[in-house]
This record gives structure tokens, C-alpha cells and sequence, in this order.
């Protein structure tokens, strides 16, 4: 029982807004104190494991380039694309992104996307520009609305779409641990399993878009007609 | 062969620039500390593979130190004003899509290409982490391209980096942080403790109540590991196997496929994802942190309420 302390401390912190670096430190350090281990090997511990999981940060390689690119007016050039096509509104950007991502990343193709290579630069400013198309210059909080709903699409058509896709980490990982315990299974059984939810992911997140589309247009129309 | 490691250098080559560029920049009320976190993070890349555990467990706290003691700052933002923007975007048109398209189309086409080179009975990629490899290349040649078509400065690329990496801040390590979080629960058996306080508590003698107990623990277990790889052995091996497949003789395919995405409901609702819910609010520039989570609540729920129900129509179904 004393092991989940490291739980207790993370929400604690999470709740009080405190750092969250600062946070995990000393929720790690805890459990490895009352797992029994002293406190130098929970330090190597924690060194060993950041070290081996050095890979989740190869995403940082695409700033040098992005950035050049920002500065030379990628964002707003996404905007002025936008602003070429009557019919799209934010949400309607943002439900062809959920399907074009949700369906690459069920054929494998999980790379097609990501928060600091495709929806900071590209997703986000299209959808930005076009809710400016439509009604004029925006409140700021309806922008930070839309980038939040702009992340949010990207990860749930990545998650729900890439386990239709048979060789990717997860059914592999799903796989290997049934094999341990002598029950053998196809990835085609495994990723067949995973479209009904897939379907469902995208009906519900897709309704929650247009809902979004009408909220938007009831909110900022009204706007428009007092100015 | 390149490996990862080389792909390491190239970060850590970068979070050094980062470091020195934010060294030299007088209008950042705390560049010393700036400096301090970017370049103990590139000694993490360039050496942390060759350092024992304990010295890197060390610099790892000292990050931690530097930057929730007295914390990060941002230099004057120095990139082009709208209007420059606006000019360079109408100068460049459609091309300018061309090197940030090039990032995901080569590292898709590298996934998939890389391992079928072979060179004197060697592959040229690591292929086990053709992934990462490719993502890396990918950016390599992107950057190429964006610099022959702009023609910047030499230094503009890495002052632009410090820019958007400042931005981020200590964000950008977290995901990292929280991954050594998961190994000290897994070292100190977190995962036992919980699924034996499910088996404990919870009357686990319906099949409707033992399948909703299995996709609901994989959801929260989830949310606290931050990781539904992490969820899914210890939920599965606690509950699923010898509850659903064994005692009730439900179809382990569907209990396993239908368990995993339960759990990725519970990644939507998590800040220890951080890399997926924390990272984007800072890039996007967003004042509440967990704007990006409040968004997916309501279908991370929704898909769990969904999943609960197909697991207990489909595992079932014979």
C-alpha cells in the first residue's frame, strides 16, 4: 500500500498546479524510497529510465525548420489557403483532418501528423483562419477553443485509428503478452476488433465537431449583428 | 548502420545551440537558467548513453532543480512582425508548404522503404527503430531544403528553434520524467497493488460487472500511469485472463483489442500523458494547461461508455 504514495503526490500536485517536473521528482523518489530502495539507486533509477526513453523527444528536430518556416509566413500562408474555400468553417477543417489522420494511421501511417509538425504550423492556423473567414476577427478565447479542439483531433484519430493497423506497437505488445500466457492470437483477430470502436470514435467526436460548428455560429453571428 | 544514437548527437548538437544561443541573449531577464536546463538536457543526448545511471539521475535533477526553483524565462521575441510574415507568405505562396510536408511524407516513406536497404548484409537504419530514425532524417532534409529556398542566415535555424523551444519550456521534458515515474511504479509493483485492491473490493462474480471493472480499470490505471502499455499487462493479467477468458470463456482477442482502446479513453483524460495532452497546450501557445484534456473529456467518456458495451456484446458472442 505505502508504494502508491507516488500516486497521492501526483495528484496533489496536478490539483495545486505546482510544477509539474518538480512534481514527478519527488513522486518518484518516494516510491523508490518505500519500494525499499536507497535513495542513490532511486536517483539511477530515474537517470537510467530518462535516459532509455531519450526517443520521445526526437520530435523536438522539427523546431530548427518549423520555425524557419513560421518565420517566413507558413501560418499565415495556411490561413490565406483557408480563406479560399467558402464552405470551410473551423469545425469542418478540423473533421476532414480527424478523417484524412484516423484513416492514414489505420493503413500504418502513424507519422502523418503530430502536435509540433502538423497542427501548430499547418491545423491550427487553417482552422483559425477559417472561423477569421467566416466572422471576421476573434475573440481570443475562441481561438484558444479551437487550437485546444485542433490537438484533440489529432490524438484521438491517432489513437483510435492506429490499432486497426496490424503491426503497429500495440497489438504487437497485445500479442506477445497473450503468447506468454499460452493463448495464441492472430494481429488480423486483434485489429479486426478494433473497428467497431474506431467507427464509433469517429461518429461521436465528428457529431461533437458539428455541435461545436453551431455553438460557434450562435455565438459569434450574434457578435457580428450588435457590432 | 545509423542508429539512434546518431539521431541522439543530432539533439543533443541542437539543445546545445539552444543553450548557447539563449546564453548570449541579454534580454532574458534569466538566460543563465535557460542555459543551464538546454545544456544539461544536451549532455543527456550527446553523453547520457555513455555516463553511468547515477551521474545521469544527477543531471536529471538538476534540470528539475533549475527549472522549478527559479524557473525559465523568454528571451524578446525577435522573429518577423505580422506584416513581414503576411509580405513572405504572399512572396513564397504554396512552396513554402513544400519542406514542412517533407517531414511527415519522408519519414512515412523512410518507415517504410529504410528497411528493405541493405548494404554488405547490413541494413543502413536501425530497424527496429526505423520510426524515430526516419523521423530524424526527415527533418534533416527538410531543414536543407527550407535553407536552399530561403536563403536566412546560417544561425537563423537555431536562433528560430531556441524561439519555439523557450516557448515550450520545461515541457518539453516531461514526457520523459514521467516515463522514469512509470519505471519506479514498475520497480516498486504499483500495478499488483491496484488490481489486487480491484480484486478485493469488487464483487467480481457477474460477468457484466467483471468486464466493466476490466475496461474502467484499464481507463483510470491508465490515467495514472499516463501510458496504456503500462495498463494492459498488469489489468489484463489481474483481471482479464482469469476472470473474463477463464472463468466466463470470453474471446480473448476481443477482451485484449477492446481492453487496449478503453485505455487510450483514459490517455485522453490524463496529464501524465503529457506528450499528447500537456506538450500541445504549450505549443499552441494556450494559458490553461489542460485546455487540450478538457477538450476530450466528454469523448474519451463516451467511448469508454461505448467500449463497456461492446466488449460485453462481442467478448460474449459464441
Amino acid at each position: 500500500m505505502l508504494s502508491l504514495i507516488g500516486i497521492v503526490i501526483v495528484v496533489i500536485g496536478f490539483v495545486l498546479r505546482i510544477n509539474p517536473l518538480l512534481v514527478v521528482t519527488v513522486a518518484g523518489i518516494a516510491t523508490g524510497i518505500a519500494s525499499g530502495l536507497a535513495p542513490l539507486e532511486v536517483v539511477a533509477a530515474f537517470g537510467k529510465a530518462f535516459i532509455t526513453s531519450r526517443y520521445v523527444a526526437i520530435v523536438w528536430l522539427v523546431l530548427p525548420v518549423i520555425g524557419l518556416l513560421e518565420h517566413a509566413g507558413l501560418k499565415e500562408r495556411a490561413r490565406a489557403v483557408v480563406a479560399g474555400l467558402r464552405a470551410a468553417t473551423a469545425p469542418r477543417v478540423l473533421l476532414a483532418y480527424f478523417a484524412i489522420r484516423q484513416i492514414t494511421a489505420a493503413l500504418g501511417l502513424t507519422s502523418l501528423g503530430g502536435h509540433a509538425q502538423m497542427v501548430r504550423p499547418l491545423i491550427a492556423p487553417m482552422a483559425e483562419g477559417a472561423a477569421e473567414n467566416q466572422y471576421g476577427d476573434l475573440p481570443q478565447s475562441v481561438r484558444y477553443t479551437i487550437r485546444a479542439h485542433t490537438a484533440a483531433v489529432d490524438n484521438i484519430a491517432l489513437f483510435f485509428g492506429e490499432d486497426i493497423f496490424i503491426a503497429i506497437g500495440s497489438i504487437l505488445l497485445i500479442r506477445g503478452f497473450l503468447d506468454q500466457n499460452g493463448i495464441h492470437v492472430e494481429p488480423a483477430q486483434l485489429a479486426i476488433w478494433a473497428i467497431p470502436t474506431a467507427i464509433c470514435a469517429f461518429v461521436i467526436h465528428c457529431t461533437r465537431l458539428l455541435l461545436l460548428d453551431r455553438k460557434l455560429r450562435a455565438e459569434l453571428a450574434q457578435k457580428t449583428e450588435q457590432v | 548502420m545509423i542508429t539512434l544514437e546518431h539521431i541522439y548527437w543530432l539533439s543533443g548538437l541542437m539543445m546545445a545551440g539552444v543553450a548557447i544561443v539563449n546564453w548570449r541573449d541579454r534580454s532574458n531577464p534569466r538566460r543563465l537558467n535557460n542555459t543551464a536546463f538546454w545544456g544539461i538536457y544536451a549532455i543527456t543526448f550527446l553523453a547520457g548513453s555513455y555516463l553511468p545511471d547515477l551521474a545521469n539521475g544527477s543531471l536529471v535533477i538538476a534540470m528539475v532543480l533549475v527549472a522549478s526553483i527559479r524557473g525559465l524565462g523568454q528571451g524578446k521575441q525577435e522573429s518577423a512582425t505580422r506584416e513581414e510574415r503576411e509580405a513572405s507568405a504572399r512572396r513564397w505562396g504554396n512552396k513554402l508548404f513544400v519542406p514542412a510536408l517533407a517531414i511527415p511524407l519522408i519519414t512515412v516513406l523512410g518507415t517504410l522503404l529504410f528497411k528493405k536497404i541493405i548494404i554488405n548484409g547490413m541494413p543502413v537504419v536501425d530497424v527496429t527503430q526505423v520510426t524515430v530514425i526516419s523521423l530524424g532524417i526527415a527533418t534533416l532534409v527538410a531543414l536543407a531544403t527550407g535553407m536552399i529556398m530561403l536563403r536566412p542566415p546560417l544561425l537563423a535555424p537555431i536562433r528560430e528553434a531556441r524561439r519555439l523551444l523557450d516557448a515550450v519550456g520545461w515541457a518539453a521534458v516531461l514526457p520523459q520524467m514521467l516515463a522514469a515515474l512509470g519505471a519506479l511504479f514498475a520497480i516498486a509493483g504499483v500495478g499488483n497493488v491496484v488490481s489486487g485492491l480491484a480484486q478485493r473490493w469488487i464483487p467480481l462474480d457477474n460477468p457484466f460487472v467483471v468486464v466493466t471493472t476490466y475496461a474502467l480499470g484499464m481507463a483510470v490505471f491508465t490515467m495514472i500511469m499516463g501510458n496504456a502499455f503500462a495498463a494492459f499487462p498488469v489489468m489484463t493479467a489481474g483481471i482479464g485472463l482469469p476472470l473474463i477468458v477463464q472463468k466466463f470463456g470470453g474471446d480473448p482477442a476481443v477482451m485484449a483489442a477492446i481492453g487496449m482502446l478503453s485505455g487510450y479513453c483514459g490517455t485522453l483524460m490524463t496529464p501524465m500523458a503529457a506528450n499528447f495532452n500537456i506538450v500541445p497546450t504549450a505549443l499552441l501557445e494556450l494559458p490553461d494547461e489542460n485546455a487540450v484534456i478538457k477538450v476530450q473529456i466528454p469523448t474519451a467518456l463516451m467511448l469508454l461508455g461505448t467500449n463497456i458495451l461492446l466488449m460485453n456484446f462481442l467478448v460474449f458472442r459464441r
